[in-house]
């Protein structure tokens, strides 16, 4: 055997997949009214009344199907935010995602569980835990997620 | 209970940010020789193989069925676990269950990454919901900076009182040869490292490595051939949460950890975690998780774990240490991450946990934390279980 040193190489290479993914019909319900009406909808368990966003059919907690929609508000508390700094690949897109972007928790007035979506502030110093914030629709909606362009914040107290 | 289990041998491979001189064959080749010389079998003596990573972290599909060459299955039966975060305490759950059950006598279980291997915040992004939560989701440092912000709010944690979590396991993985991050690290150090998304810093965050860990389960008979220092598995315990990050309920202790926990504190009948367990090898992601999760371990009230670890209590001379292996913090090979937290349980239960042995250790806890803030929890004894 040559004693001679040879490179340690890795090769590269991309995976470029499309998927689809089923919305049920209770996503096409809730995008037909993101759309169309600027509202959000969520669903109530039957069994243990806990109000959930986005609806999906089947409670977690009680495994029943539920039917009961309910109509969110457009506003609600912002429970927790992160400012994200660090640059990765979105794998949504094969872009670097831009930074820095905000995005929080929020519990929509009438929901019970959270709502996780984009803040308009990415400045620290302006966001706080308990924060009443409200959705800012797109004028051009296409049914998406996207069709809510961010949270901003409110002048409103938090009641609770 | 099915019958009794005993890890009987443990192997690390070298762990680093890029091994480039190994493929993923040859890695998990690496941590299996080892295991199997630390108990001083040969690859004709297991009876099965469990086997662990997340494809998308490689891009390659079938660890079960490409690895054989390395993971000692050559004709035998294999088996693939994926759990996210905690694919490497779930493979050791899942080795534990195959002896336990009887059915077989000898299994190895490996946990392996390499991470050096593609972009670990995208991949991870993929396990999230695809319409909901992938536009906003910014992978673990993101899902974690989130709750760390909230840990803040609620129990009036500073980033400093986090940063004594990075700085105590970044302290003892001086201590462990196989750690990858070996370089201490002080509370300014962390305080001033650049911020990745707020409030969580590159000083409190786990790194990304390339590695693999192999334990072998043995039962009671082929225990007694094998080893006079065997670890006894005492309880193992899952506790999964909902789909959405959002249907998570924050309030409260860590709620999959702390469920686990005192399922297994129930029936082995443990009243005082604190005072009973010796040492804790616990899957914290970041310094803020490794903080309030303390909670969960139910050794202090709601709250109370700054108290407790600027008391000094999870130090390697405390009453409780935490992570004398150098923790998540030190090393992650994703998954084999939660597998090696039950090999270090078992090292520090057999006597072979080197320079960061904890003297007369006879109980131990390793948890694994993943997906959407689930836990798994085994406890590791050195007394034969009832």
């Amino acid at each position: 055997m040559s004693k001679q040193k040879y490179p340690l190489l890795t090769i590269s290479s991309e995976i470029e997949q499309p998927y689809n993914y089923s919305l049920g019909r209770y996503g096409g319900r809730l995008l037909k009214e993101l759309k169309h009406n600027k509202k959000i909808v969520g669903i109530k368990c039957p069994k243990c009344g806990h109000v959930y966003v986005p609806p999906r059919q089947v409670c977690g907690k009680c495994f029943v199907k539920m039917d009961e929609f309910a109509e969110i508000s457009n506003k609600g508390n912002l429970e927790s935010f992160t400012v994200v700094y660090f640059s990765f690949l979105d794998p949504e897109t094969g872009q670097k995602r831009p930074v820095p972007y905000g995005y929080g928790r929020i519990k929509l007035d009438g929901a019970d569980s959270g709502f996780l979506h984009f803040l308009e502030e990415s400045d620290l110093k302006k966001l706080k835990i308990g924060m009443r914030v409200e959705a800012v629709f797109d004028e051009n909606r296409t049914g998406n997620f996207k069709d809510i362009k961010y949270f901003k914040i409110t002048k409103e107290r938090n009641p609770s | 209970m099915g019958q009794r289990v005993a890890i009987v041998g443990t192997g690390q491979t070298d762990h680093k940010s890029s091994r480039k001189d190994v493929n993923g064959v040859e890695l998990i080749q690496e941590a299996t020789a080892r295991a199997l010389e630390d108990a001083g079998l040969r690859r004709q003596d297991i009876d099965a193989v469990v086997i662990g990573n997340m494809d998308h972290f490689e891009g390659i599909n079938y660890v079960d069925m490409w690895s054989i060459d390395g993971n000692g299955g050559l004709h035998k039966p294999v088996m693939k676990v994926t759990t996210g975060g905690t694919t490497g305490t779930t493979v050791a759950i899942a080795g534990y269950y195959h002896v336990a059950s009887g059915l077989f006598d000898t299994v190895l279980a490996i946990g392996w990454e390499k991470n050096s291997e593609s972009d670990t915040t995208a991949a991870i992004i993929t396990c999230a919901d695809p319409f909901w939560e992938r536009p906003t989701f910014g992978g673990a440092v993101a899902g974690l900076a989130g709750a760390a912000c909230e840990y803040m709010h609620r129990y009036g944690i500073t980033e400093r009182d986090a940063a004594l979590i990075a700085v105590r396991d970044r302290k003892n993985a001086l201590k462990n040869p196989y750690a990858h991050l070996r370089k201490e690290i002080t509370v300014e150090d962390v305080l001033n490292s650049p911020m990745l998304a707020y409030p969580i810093k590159l000083l409190d965050m786990c790194p990304r490595s390339d590695g693999a860990c192999a334990i072998v389960f043995a039962s009671e008979d082929k225990t007694k051939c094998i080893t006079d220092k065997p670890a006894w598995v005492h309880q193992v315990s899952s506790r999964h949460n909902f789909t959405f990050f959002t249907d998570v309920e924050r309030a409260g202790r860590m709620p999959t950890l702390y469920e686990a926990c005192m399922d297994i504190y129930k029936n082995e009948g443990i009243k005082n975690p604190l005072h009973e367990l010796d040492v804790v090898e616990m899957y914290v992601p970041s310094s803020f998780a490794g903080l309030v999760w303390i909670d969960a371990l139910g050794v202090c009230d709601e709250g109370g774990a700054a108290r407790l670890v600027s008391d000094g209590v999870t130090e390697m001379d405390g009453e409780l240490p935490i992570n004398p292996s150098g923790g998540v913090i030190s090393t992650n090979c994703i998954g084999a991450t939660g597998l090696i937290r039950v090999a270090e349980a078992a090292m520090q239960i057999s006597g072979k946990a080197g320079e960061h042995q904890i003297d007369g250790a006879e109980l131990a806890l390793a948890t694994g934390f993943g997906g959407c803030q689930w836990s798994d929890v085994l406890l590791i004894g050195s007394s034969k279980p009832n």
